[in-house]
């Protein structure tokens, strides 16, 4: 069995899911700090 | 940790501390990810496969990390009311949900060409498994707790009920007779050898630096929602 296939699936997974949990974290902390500047400055 | 009860002390330090922990994490992340893929030899007897290692080990440390976050911030929420308890347990949810997803993925992963199957009731496995439906059931508690305007009692409760569940992973396979493997890497030392370990703290590092940042974006997303909450009641009245 080649082992490849699945050493390059487990790095994807973990890349890809940790990407995922990064990307939302920073989009929706960006979004709130954003929201809360714009209704201080008004 | 009283220290930080004003959040905006709290933010001094969170600011500067989330760039920082995203910085270093991505640089050791990738460098051990790159270490382990290219730099360490086979393993005699699972040959290739063992570079799963270096994702695998770090995402169940975080997966189990996590949770004893969210049991120390429900302590402290239930013993001295932290008012940043609450927010702390709710930001380090989806953080160990992922990693404890990433655990379970990568593990099955693994087994396929180590066991020969991708999945099998154990011990190791279930526990894990357990643990990540717990995750769930905590966002979902937690969030209908916050919309009901509650102070997140129930959920600081349920995140120490849930604390049950993390001595039974790492017992379970001195436990039970399982299909996972014993304990390879513990306080004292190690059975692997140093030519395979040594990029493992480089990941352990830099997932658990990404994790942190992941933790304090979400924290900073909350208090930035609840201080607009706060400004809206303050001209509603």
């Amino acid at each position: 069995m080649n082992p490849w296939p699945f050493v390059i699936g487990a790095y994807a997974v973990a890349i890809a899911l940790t990407a995922a949990l990064l990307w939302r974290s920073l989009a929706s902390m960006r979004r709130a700090e954003a929201a809360a500047d714009a209704f201080k400055s008004k | 940790m009283h220290a930080l009860a004003n959040p905006a002390r709290f933010l001094r330090i969170a600011r500067p501390a989330t760039s920082w922990l995203l910085l270093v994490g991505l640089a050791l992340a990738i460098a051990g990810m790159i270490a382990g893929l290219t730099l360490t030899p086979p393993d005699y007897l699972q040959g290739e496969t063992v570079r799963i290692l270096y994702i695998h080990v770090p995402s169940a440390w975080l997966g189990m990390a996590g949770w004893i976050g969210i049991a120390g911030a429900s302590i402290s929420q239930l013993v001295w009311r932290h008012p940043l308890a609450a927010i702390a347990g709710r930001a380090l949810a989806p953080a160990g949900a992922t990693f404890a997803a990433i655990c379970l993925i990568t593990g099955s992963i693994w087994g396929r060409p180590t066991w020969g199957t991708w999945w099998e009731w154990d011990g190791r496995l279930t526990s894990m498994l357990v643990l990540f439906f717990l995750y769930l059931g905590y966002i979902a508690l937690a969030s209908a707790e916050r919309e009901r305007g509650g102070e997140g009692r129930i959920a600081a409760l349920y995140g120490l009920v849930g604390a049950i569940n993390l001595p039974i992973i790492h017992y379970s396979v001195l436990w039970w007779r399982t299909l996972h493997q014993g304990e390879s890497i513990g306080l004292t030392g190690s059975t692997i050898d140093n030519s395979i370990l040594w990029p493992l703290p480089l990941t352990m590092i830099g997932f658990t630096c990404l994790f942190g940042a992941a933790t304090l974006m979400r924290m900073r997303a909350e208090l930035a929602e609840a201080k607009v909450e706060a400004r809206m009641r303050r001209m509603a009245k």
